[in-house]
């Protein structure tokens, strides 16, 4: 408790400070006195464009997503008392995802809100399969929770192939579609971000105000019971609040893996695993970590972006393997 | 005063019924030792008294309520339960577990008031908690733990504490020491204490014991009454040694 505040406070100037340098950097070198002034509306139109109306955005949308994912990762944890689930591995992203191209692939016109509505749909209906798959045969453990979330990953691409296959408006959708798939972040329309900020406060206010019982949470139901938590409406609420923030992570940015887990995970051995704490950690670190990953992205092969996606899985699933590795041990122990 | 009942009490799992027309009467500032064989349905009777399973028959009742009526916060304020097992795989502290406990005081936007501090540093300090404050809880021993579950059950407040195998995974001096901490909490706190025991001649330090079998209650009384020989023999079977050793029943196997 005594290292969170620090730490926190940190992560309070990391993230405006990464939202900066994403600004800064890019294709077109820019000067920060040009940067400064586009974003108060002065100086030549190809500046203000590009400052405008391509980075700013893309920026923001990083740092949503990112921020997001930390924190339905922290939610995912405490649900499953499971330092290895995040929406990704659980399958839950998979879920989101096969809302999004549902909707894209299929759709006659794409409101700002049919993406992240049918996302969050998405979302929500992997997280409660996934709660029930893992729960199977009473006890949950590390690996049921990663068995069940292969199970609704393979499920949910399988229906997305049949989708693509289905669709007849695929050639025109198609960049949409890949960005879903491959996790790059793009914005088509400021009212998409409007949205998403939305729906990602609801998700992280929910988190930050059910923080206390998911703490009495991860002792195990009957424990929770005991300490006045009542199980059902705490893991249909968790479930809700981690639904609405892959949702919109996913209708921003697609599928991008890991950040969700790694960050809470580094996180709790420096603010401590009080999920209230760990949730306000995890989204400003969470933020701060796709908005530098998504800079890294666009500047590996500039001009060409790769995206972001591509980096958070190269970097995070040989992290992840060594913490199953580890959890694998202390199971066996 | 707090008198916790339960009432011609029946409760099982599907359709294995495992309790059958138990009644009993707790009272506050005594320690009631709850034994059995294996399988007697023990740790059924503390859920059911704890209100995590529904009786088939019957009815917990606290001062004259069914707790069934009452909502889990409600009744988290009235019964604080220690669990056999405690663990996670998370870097809790000791000082977050104990706070656990007013979890249910809490409302979802509320702050620790002065109360639910002072609660909360009274049980560190009745359990001798303050050395262990910022360790976590997987860098502790046995013994360690239990107080610090026993400290997170106290800072409830609650009128009744049930304790399921306080003394499992101890050394025979921390098992002392455990039920001669609880057993002095029921006099100084003037609460329901109830506490499962495996150990026969751990149960004789407790005000009263109850022996149950196959369901039923089959002793109740003052240890030396309720692990009378006779009892003994005819519950825990042929084989056993009771002898008398300064004045307290003393049972031994072989």
């Amino acid at each position: 408790m005594t290292r969170a505040a620090p730490a926190i406070a940190i992560l309070a100037v990391l993230l405006p400070v990464s939202v900066i340098a994403g600004i800064l950097v890019g294709a077109v070198p820019l000067a920060p006195g040009d940067v400064l002034g586009a974003l108060f509306g002065t100086g030549d139109p190809s500046t203000l464009t590009i400052v405008r109306e391509l980075r700013a955005p893309r920026v923001i949308a990083a740092a949503l997503v990112g921020g997001a994912l930390a924190v339905a990762g922290t939610l995912l944890q405490g649900l499953f008392r499971n330092p290895l689930a995040d929406p990704y591995v659980t399958g839950t992203s998979a879920g989101a995802a096969l809302g999004a191209v549902a909707v894209i692939a299929l759709g006659n016109d794409l409101a700002a809100t049919a993406v992240p509505i049918a996302a969050f749909i998405g979302a929500l209906l992997s997280a409660l399969g996934v709660w029930q798959l893992a729960r199977l045969g009473g006890r949950t453990t590390v690996l049921t929770v990663l068995l069940a979330g292969i199970i609704l990953t393979s499920f949910s691409s399988a229906l997305v192939t049949l989708l693509l296959f289905a669709s007849d408006r695929l050639a025109l959708r198609l960049r949409a579609i890949l960005d879903i798939l491959s996790g790059g972040v793009t914005v088509r329309a400021t009212s998409e971000l409007v949205v998403a900020a939305i729906v990602v406060a609801c998700g992280v206010g929910l988190a930050i105000v059910l923080g206390r019982r998911i703490d009495a949470f991860v002792f195990g139901e009957e424990t929770a019971a005991t300490l006045g938590v009542d199980p059902e409406r705490t893991t249909i609420a968790v479930i809700a609040a981690a639904a609405l923030l892959t949702g919109a992570a996913v209708a921003l940015a697609g599928l991008v893996g890991f950040v969700g887990l790694v960050v809470p995970h580094a996180l709790r051995p420096i603010v401590g695993a009080t999920h209230r704490t760990l949730a306000i950690a995890s989204f400003l670190a969470g933020a701060s970590v796709l908005v530098l990953a998504d800079l890294g992205a666009r500047s590996i092969f500039a001009p060409a972006e790769l995206p972001v996606g591509v980096l958070t899985g190269l970097l995070g699933a040989p992290f992840f393997l060594v913490l199953l590795v580890r959890a694998r041990r202390r199971e066996v122990a | 005063m707090t008198t916790l009942v339960a009432r011609s009490l029946a409760a099982g799992y599907g359709s294995r019924a495992v309790l059958r027309g138990v009644d009993l009467t707790f009272e506050p500032g005594s320690l009631v030792a709850l034994v059995g064989p294996n399988g007697a349905g023990k740790s059924t009777l503390l859920r059911a008294l704890a209100g995590l399973i529904r009786p088939t028959a019957g009815a917990v009742t606290l001062d004259g309520i069914d707790i069934a009526t009452l909502s889990r916060a409600a009744l988290a304020a009235r019964v604080a339960v220690v669990p056999q097992t405690f663990d996670t795989l998370f870097p809790f502290t000791a000082r977050e577990i104990v706070a656990l406990g007013r979890t249910a005081r809490l409302g979802l936007f509320a702050r620790p008031t002065a109360r639910d501090v002072a609660a909360v540093a009274r049980a560190i300090d009745e359990q001798d908690l303050v050395p262990l404050l910022d360790r976590r809880l997987d860098a502790l021993s046995g013994g360690e733990r239990q107080r610090i579950v026993v400290a997170m059950a106290l800072a409830q407040e609650s009128d009744v504490l049930l304790l399921d195998e306080p003394t499992a995974h101890l050394d025979p001096q921390h098992q002392l020491g455990t039920v001669r901490r609880v057993a002095a909490l029921a006099r100084a706190r003037g609460v329901v204490v109830l506490a499962v025991l495996h150990d026969l001649n751990l149960a004789t330090l407790a005000d009263r014991v109850v022996v149950l079998d196959a369901g039923r209650v089959v002793a109740d009384g003052p240890p030396a009454n309720a692990l009378a020989a006779a009892v003994v023999t005819r519950v825990f079977g042929p084989g056993l040694t009771i002898a008398q050793v300064s004045g307290r029943t003393v049972i031994l196997p072989g």
